[in-house]
Parts: C-alpha cells; sequence; structure tokens
C-alpha cells in the first residue's frame, strides 16, 4: 500500500486542473503582454486567477501579484526594508523568511526574532514590547509548516498599526479564512502547490500604494513589481484549484487528522508537538522518544508510507529543526519527531495502515537503541 | 541519498542485542546529535591461543548511516584476533558499505570508536 502523508511538503495536481492547464500550452499560448488576441486572451485569463485569489482573501485583484512560489513571495516581501530599517519576525519561520532576514542583517537592518511558547505561540507582549520608531515590518507565519500552530493574525495586526504586516500564509491559505482587511495585513505570500495546484506558482498581496524593491527586473509585468513572463498555465492552475476546494474537505481532514492524533498518541512515550485546538487541519506533528527520526521514516518509506522528520540526520546541517528547538524540545526528542500531513485524498484505510507500520517500526527501533536503559 | 546496501542493512540490521556478560563495553555518540552507539563484545580463544572476538553485539539511536555502520562494523570483526579488529577503520567500514553521503561520514567514525572504545575497556578490565 502506498500512502503520501507528506502534504505539507506538495500534493498532488487535481486531474482536472492539468487538463485545464494542458489546453494554455497548446491553443491559449499567448503572451499576456502582447497585444494581439493571442496575448490578450491570456491576460484575460490571468486576471481570472487574480480576482479568484483576491476574492478568497477579501480583496481586489490590482493588490495581487504572481510569483514563483510561496519562497519568492516571502523574499519579495522582506526585500522591503532598508538599511536601518528594524523586522520583527518569529523563531518558527520558514526558512524562505529566516534565511531573507538573516541576509537583510548582514545589509544593516535589525531584526528581531520573537520566542515562541511550548504550543508555538508568539507572544504578543513580547511583540508589542520589541517595537521601536524603526520598526518598519512585522512578518509572522500563519499555519506554520511543521508543526501546524495557527497565530492569531488578527490580534497580531491590531498592534501592527502604523506599521507594515507580512504573513507567510502558505500552509494556511484555504484552510483557515484570511481576511486581509481584518488582519490589517499590508502583504501575504501564497503558494499553488499546497493545495493540489501546479508547482512554480505564487502569489503576493500588496497593499494599494506599497512600493516593493523590484526583485527580478526586464518587463513592466505584474505591475511594475516582478518582471518576466507570466507563467500563466501554471496561475489558471493555481487558480483553479481554489475554486475546487471544499468547505466539507477541511472539515473531513481534521476528523482524519484528530483521529490519527489520538492512535498515534496510544503508543508509549510519544508526545503531540503543537497545539491541540489551533492547528492546521492536516498537520500532525509527534515525538516518538528513544528513536532518531531519519530511521522512522525511511523505515515507513520501505513499507510505503511518505512522511517528513524534523530529526538532524536528514537535514544538511546535521541541525534539528529551528522550529521543534524554539517549542523548547530538548534535541534527543527533536530528532525523533515526524511530520505526518494530510490532505483531501487521504482516507481512513490509509490511516489504519499508517498506525500499523508505525507501531511496527517504532517497536523495532527501540528494541536497537541503547538508550532505553538510562530513562528507565 | 543512501545506496542499495546501505538501505539493505540498515533494513536488516544483523547483530543488534545485548551481551549479558560481556568482556567489554564500548558507548559513543551523544543524542543532542542525534547519534548513541554501543557495543560489547565476547572474548574467547582461537586454537592457536589467541584472542578472537566471539561475539559482538550493538545498539544504535541513530540514522540510517548509523545503523547500517553499526551492523556491518560488527559482521567485519566476529571471529577477528583483537589485532585484528583493533586494525578496522572507518573508512574500511563505509567501503564495505559500498559509500556513503559525505554528511554521513561521521557515522563510520563513531562505529570505529565504538569498537575501539569497547575493546579498550576489555583490556582495562583485563589488567584488574
Amino acid at each position: 500500500m502506498e500512502v503520501y502523508l507528506d502534504n505539507s511538503a506538495t500534493t498532488q495536481v487535481d486531474g482536472k486542473i492539468i487538463k485545464l492547464m494542458n489546453k494554455y500550452f497548446s491553443e491559449n499560448y499567448g503572451n499576456p503582454s502582447s497585444l494581439h488576441d493571442f496575448g490578450r486572451r491570456a491576460k484575460e485569463s490571468l486576471d481570472k486567477s487574480r480576482e479568484i485569489i483576491a476574492k478568497k482573501i477579501n480583496t481586489n485583484k490590482d493588490e495581487i501579484i504572481f510569483t514563483s512560489g510561496g519562497s519568492e513571495s516571502n523574499n519579495l516581501a522582506l526585500n522591503i526594508l532598508k538599511e536601518g530599517d528594524h523586522l520583527i519576525t518569529t523563531k518558527i519561520e520558514h526558512p524562505s523568511i529566516f534565511e531573507t532576514a538573516k541576509n537583510l542583517e548582514r545589509k544593516g537592518i535589525k531584526v528581531t526574532y520573537l520566542n515562541v511558547n511550548k504550543e508555538g505561540f508568539v507572544d504578543l507582549d513580547e511583540l508589542k514590547k520589541s517595537i521601536n520608531k524603526n520598526t518598519k515590518l512585522v512578518s509572522i507565519i500563519h499555519g506554520n509548516n511543521e508543526i501546524g500552530v495557527i497565530q492569531d493574525l488578527e490580534a497580531i495586526g491590531k498592534i501592527c498599526k502604523n506599521i507594515l504586516f507580512h504573513t507567510d500564509a502558505v500552509q494556511s491559505f484555504c484552510k483557515i479564512n484570511i481576511d486581509v482587511n481584518k488582519f490589517n495585513l499590508s502583504l501575504a505570500s501564497f503558494s499553488s502547490h499546497k493545495i493540489h495546484g501546479p508547482k512554480g506558482v505564487g502569489a503576493l498581496y500588496v497593499k494599494k500604494g506599497l512600493e516593493l524593491n523590484k526583485m527580478i527586473l526586464g518587463g513592466h509585468q505584474e505591475m511594475n513589481k516582478r518582471g518576466g513572463t507570466e507563467n500563466v498555465p501554471g496561475i489558471v492552475g493555481f487558480g483553479e484549484a481554489i475554486k475546487l476546494i471544499k468547505e466539507n474537505d477541511i472539515k473531513r481532514i481534521g476528523e482524519l487528522r484528530d483521529f490519527l492524533i489520538k492512535e498515534l498518541l496510544k503508543i508509549p512515550r510519544t508526545r503531540l508537538n503543537g497545539s491541540k485546538n489551533k492547528r492546521l487541519c492536516n498537520n500532525i506533528n509527534i515525538s516518538f522518544e528513544l528513536i532518531e527520526g531519519e530511521g522512522l521514516m525511511l523505515h515507513l518509506d520501505m513499507k510505503g508510507v511518505k512522511v517528513s522528520t524534523g530529526s538532524a540526520c536528514s537535514s544538511q546541517t546535521l541541525e534539528p529543526s529551528h522550529v521543534l528547538i524554539a517549542i523548547g524540545l530538548p534535541h534527543e526528542i527533536a530528532h525523533g519527531s515526524i511530520r505526518f500531513s494530510l490532505s483531501k485524498n487521504t482516507t481512513k484505510k490509509e490511516l489504519l495502515y499508517t498506525i500499523k507500520k508505525v507501531k511496527e517500526v517504532a517497536k523495532l527501533l527501540r528494541k536497537i537503541s541503547p538508550l532505553k536503559d538510562d530513562t528507565k | 541519498m543512501y545506496n542499495k546496501k546501505v538501505l539493505d542493512y540498515f533494513r536488516h540490521p544483523k547483530n543488534y542485542g545485548v551481551i549479558k556478560n560481556y568482556s567489554g563495553r564500548g558507548k559513543v555518540g551523544n543524542p543532542r546529535c542525534g547519534d548513541i552507539m554501543e557495543l560489547h563484545i565476547k572474548i574467547g580463544k582461537d586454537k592457536r591461543g589467541r584472542e578472537i572476538i566471539k561475539d559482538v553485539k550493538w545498539q544504535t539511536f541513530g540514522c540510517a548511516a548509523a545503523i547500517a555502520t553499526s551492523s556491518m562494523v560488527t559482521e567485519m570483526v566476529k571471529g577477528k584476533t583483537l589485532e585484528e579488529a583493533k586494525k578496522i577503520s572507518n573508512q574500511q567500514v563505509t567501503k564495505k558499505l559500498g559509500g556513503l553521503p559525505p554528511i554521513k561520514t561521521h557515522c563510520s567514525i563513531l562505529a570505529e570508536e565504538a569498537l575501539d572504545s569497547a575493546i579498550k575497556d576489555y583490556e582495562k578490565r583485563k589488567k584488574k
């Protein structure tokens, strides 16, 4: 049995979307910047997708620009800062935020990295205290990609009165309601391939009047905020993916998540990472004590179950996940963490199989682990 | 990332467990780094009266490379004289496994260290 539970990494593209996209490779292949009717038709298709995204976050289509994905959107948003500015972000951001923040520090931008509590929530008082006269931007991830915790953007937005507020909404988009006005957002990043759309497409919400520091030069596309011919088939696919989201699916995925959490926590010496209540509907992150995550992940892979791990051994740096360290997990427990992420295609039968296999593998790896004697 | 042989040793580890009345015990690594290896050896004598590793068992908390090298090193030393076992290097273990990704070299060093440490432990006990 093949069970794909790595939907926070990427999702399967819906067949209907592929069919629609194909038309934009072979028939409506015009360049949206061309003035002839091929170009005009392509432009109309782009704007249709723009409209769909705008509607989803309660804004207008002239405030949405298309990018190559969530990472580019995050880079573009943070690069609005200039020397002397102050940025406030958190210790649990996606690498495309924290690597950009580190890079900005080298360019003379001051950065504050907010702590989170053991469930992963940002402390609003710490945020208030961190704001100073140079603070230009606050960037806080909405739904965390590793532990699924959902931040209270409405409350954070209220604190960011005269400060730009950006959120990385790559994981939360189409899973939780996002209202850029209610949340007082100036910038927000989205991605297509996390919601069964194609890879290589993302979007950035840019509040009207806000000037970005353009990163790709060479054309006036995307309201002169991002050069380069737009990825028309991908953008059409992105719009269609949003249209195919059903409220019922979100509810059902959440129920499956709760079932998997309940069953996996029956295994001795396991713990759930992140918040139990304010959690992405498809995210489960569990630490298995006395076990190293890469081993667990690879054994599950060989049994057909595809998951990911926060273990250091699976990273190129040999450091465990910064998110798990930020919520206070000791290194050895962070090493034994596995993320299971579901989608609308996930079935209960698949989860039953997964639970059975996780139990088998955990038992084997604990048998060969020398740690048990030390912890009795 | 891993070759077929490494995955095979990881999937079907050999010689894991403990020896209750071991002659020497080595424990190396650090849970913070995500690798701990414990190795037990039982020393006996061959027909010519030389000391040999009669039995060897390991337990490892670590990634696939750590588990595969633990398994391989025990296979390589079983039945060998102590002098021969001392000469086994992490490069030899890695070579036997058909190579490891460069970032996993430290796992093979751990296997060599665990073996060294078990042999030294035995020699110390013998002196007492």
